[in-house]
């Protein structure tokens, strides 16, 4: 970029797209993470959160009955569904509250999609005593109806949010606007790499303990890196944990799933980089889903995490450089797959997660089986039974 | 001086908002004509997006009415050349509208076809002084003034934004989003005071206003008083119906103000 004042910047993505009411909101988010990200107290205290209260490290698992029906490459499964809150989000919020409570904030605010941010975002606050407010589209608080209970257990409010298409992106701009008239307690805990930098470089930071430890665990059952890492994209922050530490690694492929609802050639998708183009949007320049006038579409996916109409920054610079590959997966694809993996291996993944799996369930076979996938379970399946169930005709009641 | 500096020859300026297209674009010109006659100094159209982050319920619902309507950027262009050509409308005029609008359409195709339209200037609320850069080039190239926001957190930022400050300055005079407020709290005198300091460019206070008292209390502290939520709740109210309320309100709030 020959623009220095613009920060935040992957190639010519990212940056601070925000009203001026926020600019020194996350330029004090900016400058507290300096501080505190190479603190030795500050990242003893973390670690210890992630390990003794989250479970961490999570497990790598060979899927060896998965890998023997496919039949090709050797299939390995990073199992964030194994956390405390049952994905991947706890990481990257148990940072961001350890942050916001070291700036003396005392309210934690966040969107969520599928419910697991914002499960996660008023786990941390009741952990940590913090207030918290969680802003979830309406049509989202239907079909996740559990993970609303379980929120509000947790002490959160949860604010439906009625305008736009009442999904995930919509519950990002109502935590905005609520961030704008509520700063000087409040920490706005976003849940993807997405956002006005810092966020997309924050959560990034927080969620690639995922790659760091499954580059370690590959190291010490394979004695090699994967051939392929492979993982869902909404917003990208499990994709981008995944990836991190294999960026510099150019023999390991970097596979993105992106959600192509009832198909990428129909308007019911949520395929950012097959199907959109570059935009500025929720304080990012990025590709988005959009019409010819720059209007933001209504996406869909069954998957409430990954119907979302735009990716962080650095995926769509891995995706300009070549980096990293973005592929699209249908509803069919993903339910194919979620049912595949509960029968085979007896886990049950989240739809995100799904979609994963369903693209390494058509790469495996065509790879020789010295090749090796590894595949990150994002999150847990048991919230997306009964939407799955529907999808197949079956009305059960939780 | 560019043209919009003319809003501020008459007193304190009385800046009226519309989203173009709600109801439809024959009602918005009628009521940009009725506000231009009725004492607006300077009119800010608004491009609808679908995605208005920085607006309250009022303006969001406004934006989707417009767009479920069918409106879009180009059509709007043609409104504000027919308002210029047709109706004779020689009162300054912003767009204010968001990144994506412009940047999807072509940041310099968009510039080029707004000035063709006769339009003087740009509000992006979100577009912050550190991403001007992707704007100010076309906008500069293309006569068009891209109008600096300050905002009650800004502090230390003042200066660096007035010193590029042209137009003039929108001073947001409290936290949240726009929308109709019962108070305002914000000490709107110490930020015009940091930017005097360092510019002339004139400094007008938007959000939240609907009174002439609010508006006379704003302006009393800057050069003018900016309303948006409240002009278009009488349109959300009374659709094509509301070009006489909307006159006898711009009129009542410009003499609220006129004098000071």
């Amino acid at each position: 970029m020959t623009d220095t004042r613009s920060r935040g910047r992957f190639g010519r993505h990212g940056g601070q797209y925000i009203p001026e009411t926020l600019m020194n909101a996350v330029i004090e988010l900016e400058e507290a993470y300096d501080r505190y990200k190479d603190d030795p107290a500050f990242n003893q205290e973390l670690t210890d959160l992630l390990n003794d209260y989250a479970g961490r490290p999570s497990r790598l698992y060979y899927a060896e009955k998965m890998t023997k029906d496919l039949g090709g490459a050797k299939i390995y499964l990073k199992r964030e569904d194994l956390n405390h809150t049952g994905a991947h989000k706890i990481n990257n919020v148990l940072g961001q509250a350890l942050l916001a409570r070291k700036m003396g904030k005392t309210r934690l605010i966040a969107e969520t999609g599928a419910g697991q941010h914002g499960v996660a975002t008023a786990t941390a606050a009741a952990l940590m005593g913090m207030e918290c407010v969680v802003f979830m589209g309406v049509k989202d608080t239907e079909r996740q109806a559990l993970n609303v209970y379980k929120m509000k257990l947790l002490g959160a409010d949860v604010v439906p949010v009625n305008s736009g298409t009442g999904t995930l992106k919509d519950a990002v701009s109502e935590a905005m606007r609520e961030w704008t008239s509520r700063i000087a307690d409040t920490h706005y805990c976003l849940g993807s790499v997405m956002g006005p930098h810092p966020f997309p470089t924050i959560v990034r930071d927080f969620q690639s303990v995922i790659s760091r430890e499954l580059k370690a665990q590959m190291l010490e059952k394979e004695g090699r890196l994967p051939d392929a890492v492979i993982a869902c994209v909404g917003g990208g922050s499990n994709a981008i944990g995944s990836f991190y530490n294999f960026i510099d690694d150019p023999d390991v492929r970097l596979i993105g799933c992106e959600a192509a609802g009832r198909g990428i050639d129909t308007f019911e998708a949520a395929a950012t980089i097959n199907t959109g183009r570059e935009g500025i949007f929720h304080g990012m320049k990025s590709y988005f889903c959009q019409d010819e006038y720059g209007q933001i579409a209504p996406v869909y996916s069954i998957s409430a995490g990954l119907d979302y109409p735009g990716i962080g920054p650095e995926h769509a610079w891995l995706h300009d450089i070549g980096r990293a590959e973005y592929v699209a997966i249908t509803d069919d694809e993903a339910v194919n797959a979620f049912e595949y993996l509960s029968r085979t291996e007896g886990i049950i993944p989240a739809i995100e997660s799904a979609h994963a799996l369903a693209y390494a369930m058509k790469l495996a076979p065509t790879l020789p089986k010295d090749r090796i996938l590894a595949v990150t379970i994002s999150g847990r399946g048991d919230k997306d039974c009964a939407a799955i169930a529907r999808y197949r005709g079956e009305d059960i009641h939780e | 001086m560019s043209k919009i500096s003319e809003a501020f020859n008459n007193g304190k300026a009385f800046i009226p908002f519309i989203t173009c297209g709600d109801p439809d674009l024959e009602t918005t010109k009628d009521i940009v004509c009725e506000m231009a006659g009725r004492g607006a100094d300077l009119i800010e159209l608004g491009i609808p997006f679908s995605d208005p982050t920085a607006e309250g319920p009022v303006i969001q619902a406004a934006n989707l009415r417009a767009l479920q309507g069918g409106v879009t950027t180009d059509q709007i262009f043609q409104m504000a050349r027919e308002l210029r050509e047709d109706r004779g409308l020689t009162l300054p005029l912003v767009f204010m509208t968001y990144a994506n609008v412009v940047y999807s359409y072509g940041t310099d195709r968009f510039c080029a076809q707004a000035q063709a339209a006769g339009i003087d200037g740009l509000i992006l609320p979100d577009v912050p002084y550190e991403e001007r850069p992707d704007f100010t080039p076309a906008c500069g190239a293309h006569g068009l003034d891209l109008i600096a926001m300050v905002a009650p957190t800004s502090e230390d930022r003042i200066g660096m934004i007035a010193r590029e400050a042209e137009g003039f300055i929108y001073v947001v005079s409290s936290l949240g989003v726009t929308g109709t407020r019962t108070a305002i709290t914000t000490d709107i005198g110490a930020i015009v005071r940091i930017i005097r300091s360092v510019t002339d460019v004139p400094c007008a206070v938007g959000f939240g206003i609907s009174t002439p008292d609010q508006a006379r209390r704003m302006a009393q502290a800057s050069d003018g008083a900016i309303v948006g939520s409240a002009i278009v709740k009488q349109v959300a109210a009374l659709g094509r119906e509301a070009v006489p309320a909307i006159g006898d309100y711009v009129q009542s709030m410009k003499d609220a103000i006129r004098d000071l």
